[in-house]
């Protein structure tokens, strides 16, 4: 019985979009919490901006507001829900940060709404540094030496007084945004004074290196009658000096004794204890020396986290739903351990088997950027895997990442000075690729010894990296036949994939496999059950090994196998797992039994219970095929998962799996340039001008008859990856070198760019049976040229006549039909001067299924997934979907902040992370709510500096008379200032960086600009006006790169300043929306 | 090194051998703690058994002197699923393999632990028998395994016990600091006898933690021996085996409750107090060996996640009128402690010594200092 039968309601605040550092690990919290509070019969409401989530399904809470999470929307949405309590700490630091706000502004107080889960004391305690090293020292824990700075000179005298190398870390940011390590004067000055400017409180904190110390986190559930319980332990593979995000990471502790680890149980209960985390979840970090044992505390949250989400995968005990119960006042022993459903949740989950989570890096989309790793988290997202061996786990993990990897593969050729300097430098200050140049060295005969010394890494895994890379050098060019049934078992077992082992061989993946198939070496399937088997488990959640008894029990049921997106990247994120969670739910409610496959620890997907049965495998094709052995579903399906699923169509096709939906043959249309040609020509539909290149001269040649502006990009990606816009031969010439780098043998597509055409998203849903629903048009803000995923749209279209929308309706279905789409279609046009161009046609799930869903009110990865399994649209009862009475932004979210050196242009090449959504009654509402949810902090007044290449010099006077008439002071550029004067614009003339002191960037650093319009196109000046966007960067300000944007930002700032902003509740419009079509 | 593992049901495990060669007999249990692999192979309970442990990677921190919690292996064997390699810890002086050579005791790894684990959650305990050797058959583990005389029954205690009696001067204290005598952290306020049926070294460190001096006594020390000792109170400890057999034991222990003088029976110690009472024990299916049991305190509501090593159990069912039950288990409910109702006497099932495992049960050694306080105080009144 819950203690506080008074909460009757519970407001839920999210984390908002994806970001690095915060990614979907707090929608699959925040998906177990809603499940759980309804459980108990609270009325959940919910605020989270990010329209990808699951938790913002209109049926998973009583009322959710797609808002942006900050305070002053959030008092709206007290204010008329008036809920009992609120539940911060289920949405990251941003909710956490956001219940401090509302504490701050009175508003927790003015409306009698208590925090549950931690109270204002403990986040404070927990994030202010200062605090909470006094806390520690209060109740006897070690702490780093450190001392906080507020300014430059300050900052100096306490790295001085402690001695380098020192940690930096601000106050107050996410992931350890600005922070770093210096190891000398010049970075200290670099790091501390970014850091200073990245504290909201300016203030960062100086701190003793405790670098090649060895890493551990502690996941620790409390319960208001003071029990506590560690869910996981882990241990960082990577010491100390690596963000635990960017970390390599293993569960359970694998080099510490059971004193040790005793002390550190101790230790973390009694932070909880002293912080005040009444109830819930929370992570203690802790550095060990290796030398001595001292134990230090590194910092802890007191709230569900991404750690906490890993241990909760690793485990089978789910941290988010149980801390949520807790909040209501249960105690650990009042509530089941689900997976077992006979014990209860009051106790330590204890493994038999190993957790290892790798991250996954973008520093391809970022190559300015300083691909070290360091303090400051810079990972866009994880795999986990699971082995009975640490060797068997890493291997599946690595495999899992999908980075081109099929285990410890070869980095570096030959044996040269510079590439042996090279090796020596990627092992002693180490990037996303470490563990691959340990295995280059391992090669190379470096010894266990100078390893250790130079990486620090503990010498127990180091061993077993050893042994890895000697196993794999003595079976090098071995025939096949050599490796009998022991031999293979065991290579098998130590989590060697077939094709890393066919690679080694210098056989084909396929023979490998043949031959292990017909010597009887097939993996078995363990359960994760929380208990090490002393109890029965009735969870279907399962990894797989290569040992004697196989757990999997199939049914014999109808079963669908869903095939999951992997790690989260740049361009295949939450939107994908979305579709998979949510076809799931559709077929379950079917009656079919539905297998989720997927590895990716963050996710709404890999939770026990959003399927029937859990694999959480790798998405190898190895690794699919032997599941469909054991399970042999009815049908697979493979396009809600993005690339990865994809990529294994084929061959999963050859091997005799039953893919439903559309199929591979289509898929393959869509995407073979020359076949889609010859399709659009059938059809007598329009593609800008374009030819295929397979060499440099050849492009050359082909982009001379075609002309430039030109698109190119190597075929089959995802994500514009090395996508360019090109503007002349010597732009071309550069870029072909580094695409046949990428693309391998793919053949290089070039497209005419359309200059100033719009560029339009829609989603349709197709049944195979002759009808398709076009489901949303989505109207894009920056012009075309820039990444969909990047950029800024509108549904329904904000400019579009009805007669294009009309015209792109029919199109769309064309396309649908030809292409034979059983399931989703997301399709790409341009329109320039009312003229529609296709694109592009992806006959699979797109990123902005999430957002139509949520912006129309139809489940359409639910609907596709039924056209999939047989039902038609018609006998679902769909019908033809039109625009929505309201209007609906989507907004990208850039993660631009944590690359140093990184320019903020958007182009081709996809770079955001995530996306919010903003509702609103007007074009302009709906994109402001968008802007703020993305952390836009627009001003109501100051200045507006311009600079705008020639192209938009016209386009911009309109908006600089609406900047002017709202009050602002409008400076730009010469060229700018000249053209505006004439406009009849009161406009100041400021100095480019190149004409002088003082010059732009010094006003901007000064405070004297609170807005920024600059676009660009030419190289020469992109790097000339870099130093602007960088700067406008870091002091946060409002800026736009596209006049596009410009536009809008303004319609932003005008509905700021003029309108009265709404709160609108998703079950409102939905049930509006989607009544008037029936 | 080849190993076998053979259990009397007939299942053959083949895997690899690592520590002593040879051939080792017993009841086959497995123990779910993840760390503490060093203190489960010093345990003096374990006599008699042939232990497996479930998680994969054991021996990964060597062994080192401070941790034992007896003066060698108990067990008869050890049950892995991986070979453990080269230990990584500062505090490591060997590694597990040569430590199990040392003590010579087989050691098999390289089988399928969890499907092990599996059957004996389903089938119960049984006896087995682990073979090690260059060449090694089948048919001699399985022999052996069947000839093994069943644990019920047998007095394992006398093998694991000191002979006579000896003081003990440790306190514990962090890992980086070792083991400290206690006359140089305080002066002793109270004497308690320790009767040793196999003591953990760790039940010995805490009460000298907390201010006690301690005399170990072997356990056919008869009562009026030990209240010539004029202990403030007495401690039964843990131990190997069926308590059932231990008649002199219970003896002793009915007396000392008669001459007043308060009792801690602590694993064997709390079996033997229901026995000497009047309550049965049981054989459990597969027993209690692990380091994440939630045990209840039903006078506080509170939860203790404790380190759990007994393969019986009271049966709550028997206990008398003069007992009532402190602790249950929340994984199965059986009974986990008992207090006398008039006099300073309590018992608990489950390990409050931790060593391996939580430290949440070791509040009952501060309840056994506050009754010696307490009584002594009313004795004085």
């Amino acid at each position: 019985m819950p203690k506080h039968q008074e909460i009757k309601s519970v407001l839920l605040i999210g984390a908002g979009p994806i970001i690095i550092g915060q990614a979907c690990e707090f929608d699959y919290s925040g998906v177990q919490a809603c499940k759980a509070l309804r459980e108990e019969g609270c009325r959940v409401i919910l605020v989270n901006s990010n329209p990808a989530t699951i938790m913002t399904d209109a049926q998973m809470a009583d009322a959710t507001y797609v808002e942006p999470v900050e305070w002053q929307t959030v008092a709206r949405i007290i204010a008329m829900e008036r809920p009992d309590a609120i539940l911060p700490t289920m949405g990251g630091q941003t909710a956490l940060n956001c219940a401090l706000d509302l504490h701050r502004e009175g508003i927790l107080e003015q409306y009698g709404v208590r925090l549950i889960g931690a109270s204002v004391k403990a986040i404070r305690e927990a994030e202010d540094r200062g605090l909470f090293k006094k806390a520690m020292e209060e109740i006897g824990l070690e702490v780093a030496r450190s001392a906080f700075g507020h300014d430059m000179e300050g900052a100096r005298q306490i790295a001085e007084d402690i001695g380098f190398p020192v940690i930096i870390r601000p106050s107050f940011t996410l992931g350890g945004t600005g922070g770093g390590i210096a190891y000398n004067r010049e970075e200290f000055e670099d790091i501390a004074s970014r850091g200073l400017d990245a504290s909201p409180t300016h203030e960062i904190l100086i701190e003793e290196s405790i670098i090649g110390w060895k890493e551990f986190e502690m996941e620790v559930v409390r319960d208001r009658a003071d029990n506590c319980i560690i869910v996981c332990s882990i241990e960082n593979f990577d010491p100390m000096g690596i963000h635990t995000g960017d970390s390599i990471t293993v569960a359970p502790a694998q080099t510490l004794t059971d004193r040790e680890y005793q002390r550190m149980r101790d230790a973390s209960i009694a932070v909880l204890r002293r912080i005040g985390v009444d109830t819930g979840g929370s992570n203690v970090q802790f550095a060990v020396n290796p030398e001595d044992g001292r134990l230090i505390v590194i910092e802890m949250n007191p709230r569900v986290s991404r750690s906490s989400a890993l241990a909760s995968k690793a485990t089978g005990f789910p941290i988010a739903k149980i801390a949520a119960k807790l909040a209501l006042g249960y105690t650990l022993d009042e509530l089941r351990n689900d997976i077992t459903q006979a014990t209860p949740a009051s106790f330590e989950p204890t493994i038999d088997y190993v957790v290892t989570k790798i991250p996954r890096f973008a520093f391809e989309k970022f190559p300015e950027a300083d691909a070290h790793l360091t303090t400051q988290m810079k990972s866009v997202g994880e795999v986990m895997a699971i082995g009975r061996s640490f060797q068997e786990s890493l291997q599946k993990a690595l495999r899992g990442l999908e980075t081109g990897v099929d285990g410890l593969d070869e980095k570096l050729i030959g044996n040269d000075p510079d590439t042996l300097r090279k090796l020596e430098q990627e092992l002693r200050v180490p990037g996303s690729d470490r563990l691959w140049y340990l295995a280059d060295a391992i090669r190379r005969g470096w010894d266990q010894n100078s390893l250790q010394r130079i990486t620090r890494i503990d010498p127990w895994f180091l061993e077993q990296i050893f042994e890895i890379v000697q196993t794999e050098e003595g079976l090098r060019g071995l025939p096949l036949a050599t490796l009998d049934s022991a031999r293979l078992h065991a290579l098998k077992g130590m989590g060697f994939s077939d094709r890393r082992l066919a690679r080694l061989l210098g056989c084909r993946e396929q023979f490998l496999r043949e031959h292990r198939q017909k010597l009887g070496i097939r993996p078995v399937y363990k359960r994760v059950d929380t208990c090490a088997a002393e109890f029965r488990s009735l969870t279907p959640y399962l990894y797989s090994t290569y040992e004697m008894e196989c757990e999997a029990e199939p049914s014999d049921k109808p079963k669908i196998m869903i095939l999951g997106g992997g790690p989260n990247r740049i361009g295949q994120g939450i939107e994908f797992d979305y579709c998979c969670v949510h076809a799931a739910m559709a077929l379950r409610e079917d009656g079919f039994e539905t297998i989720m496959v997927n590895c990716n620890p963050e996710t709404v997907s890999t939770d026990y219970d959003t399927s029937d049965r859990l694999y959480f495998e790798p998405l190898t094709l190895e690794d699919v095929l032997e599941i469909v052995a054991v399970e042999k579903p009815r049908g697979v399906i493979v396009q809600f998962g993005g690339q990865t699923p994809l990529k294994l169509a084929n061959d999963l096709e050859a091997a005799g799996v039953p893919i439903i939906g559309t199929t591979p043959d289509s898929i393959d249309l869509a995407e073979d340039r020359e076949r889609f040609q010859q399709l659009l020509q059938r059809l007598h539909l329009r593609q800008p001008e374009n030819a295929i290149a397979r060499s440099a001269p050849e492009a050359l040649s082909k982009a001379r008859e075609l002309g430039y502006p030109l698109v190119v990009r190597p075929s089959y990606v995802l994500g514009g990856r090395a996508m360019r816009i090109v503007y002349g031969e010597d732009d071309l010439e550069c870029y072909m070198v580094e695409a046949v780098r990428i693309s391998n043998d793919q053949p290089i597509l070039l497209d005419r760019f359309l200059n100033d055409a719009l560029e339009v998203d829609i989603d349709a849903v197709a049944d195979g049976e002759r009808q398709v629903i076009v489901a949303g048009i989505m109207e894009h803000i920056e012009q075309a040229g820039v990444h969909s995923g990047d950029s800024a749209c509108c549904l329904p279209p904000y400019s579009l006549s009805p007669a294009i929308q009309d015209e792109l309706r029919r199109q769309t279905v064309e396309l649908a039909l030809a292409l034979g789409v059983v399931g989703l279609m997301n399709c790409q046009f341009a329109v320039q001067e009312e003229r529609i161009y296709v694109l592009e046609v992806n006959p699979r799930a797109s990123r902005t299924v999430p957002f139509v869903s949520k912006a129309t009110g139809w489940p359409l990865a639910k609907i596709a997934s039924r056209c999939m399994t047989g039902k038609s649209l018609a006998a679902q009862g769909i019908p033809q979907i039109p625009n929505p009475s309201h209007f609906s932004v989507k907004e990208a979210v850039f993660p631009f902040i944590k690359f140093p050196g990184v320019d903020v242009l958007l182009g081709p090449e996809m770079k955001s992370t995530g996306e919010v959504m903003g509702i609103g009654a007007s074009f302009g509402e709906a994109f402001l709510k968008a802007q703020i949810g993305a952390g836009e902090h627009f001003p109501r007044s100051g200045t507006a500096f311009l600079s705008v290449r020639d192209a938009d010099k016209k386009g911009l006077s309109p908006v600089a008379r609406m900047l002017s008439e709202l009050g602002f002071k409008l400076i730009a550029t010469k060229g700018t200032a000249a053209f505006l004067q004439r406009e009849g614009l009161e406009v100041a003339a400021v100095n480019k960086v190149t004409e002088g002191r003082p010059h732009i960037v010094d006003a901007i650093k000064n405070g004297k600009v609170q807005i920024i319009i600059n676009t660009v196109d030419e190289r020469q000046s992109v790097r000339d006006s870099f130093s602007i966007r960088r700067a406008a960067l870091q002091m946060g300000l409002t800026y736009y790169t596209t006049l596009a944007g410009a536009i809008a930002g303004a319609a932003a700032i005008q509905a700021l300043m003029t309108e009265e902003r709404s709160v609108l509740r998703l079950q409102d419009l939905n049930q509006k929306n989607t009544s008037t079509t029936r | 090194m080849q190993a076998v593992l053979a259990l009397a049901d007939g299942s053959i495990f083949r895997g690899k051998g690592f520590g002593a060669a040879g051939l080792a007999v017993g009841e086959i249990c497995f123990n779910t703690a993840m760390s503490g692999y060093q203190e489960i192979l010093s345990d003096p309970s374990y006599r008699g058994q042939i232990v497996t442990l479930t998680y994969p990677h054991i021996g990964n921190t060597g062994v080192n002197a401070e941790d034992m919690e007896g003066a060698k292996i108990f067990c008869s064997a050890l049950v892995v699923r991986n070979l453990p390699r080269t230990p990584s810890s500062w505090r490591s002086t060997q590694d597990l393999p040569t430590f199990l050579q040392t003590h010579q005791i087989p050691g098999i790894a390289g089988i399928d632990t969890r499907a092990l684990t599996r059957r004996l959650r389903d089938s119960g305990a049984q006896n087995a028998a682990v073979l090690t050797g260059a060449e090694i058959s089948d048919d001699t583990a399985l022999s052996a395994a069947r000839a093994c005389p069943d644990l019920p029954g047998r007095d394992l205690v006398q093998d694991v016990v000191c002979r006579e009696a000896y003081t003990w001067d440790l306190a514990s204290g962090a890992p980086d600091q070792g083991y400290r005598a206690q006359a140089t952290v305080q002066a002793a306020l109270r004497h308690v006898v320790v009767y040793d049926f196999g003591s953990k070294r760790n039940i010995l460190r805490l009460l000298t933690d907390r201010a006690c001096r301690v005399t170990v006594v072997p356990p056919r020390t008869t009562a009026a021996e030990v209240a010539d000792l004029r202990p403030d109170g007495v401690l039964f400890s843990n131990g190997p085996g069926d308590p059932a057999v231990l008649d002199y034991a219970q003896e002793a222990m009915r007396q000392i409750i008669a001459a007043d003088i308060p009792i801690f029976g602590l694993c064997l110690g709390h079996q033997l107090l229901g026995l000497a009472l009047g309550a049965k024990t049981i054989k459990m299916k597969f027993g209690h060996h692990g380091a994440n049991h939630p045990v209840k305190d039903l006078r506080s509501g509170r939860v203790l996640i404790t380190s759990q090593n007994h393969g019986f159990a009271v049966d709550v069912d028997t206990l008398p009128a003069c007992l009532t039950t402190t602790h249950i288990s929340l994984f199965d409910g059986s009974l986990q402690g008992m207090a006398h109702r008039d006099l300073p006497v309590f018992s608990f099932q489950g390990h409050p010594e931790a060593g391996p495992g939580p430290h949440d049960a070791g509040v009952i050694f501060d309840d056994f200092t506050h009754a010696m306080h307490r009584h002594r105080e009313r004795r004085h009144a």
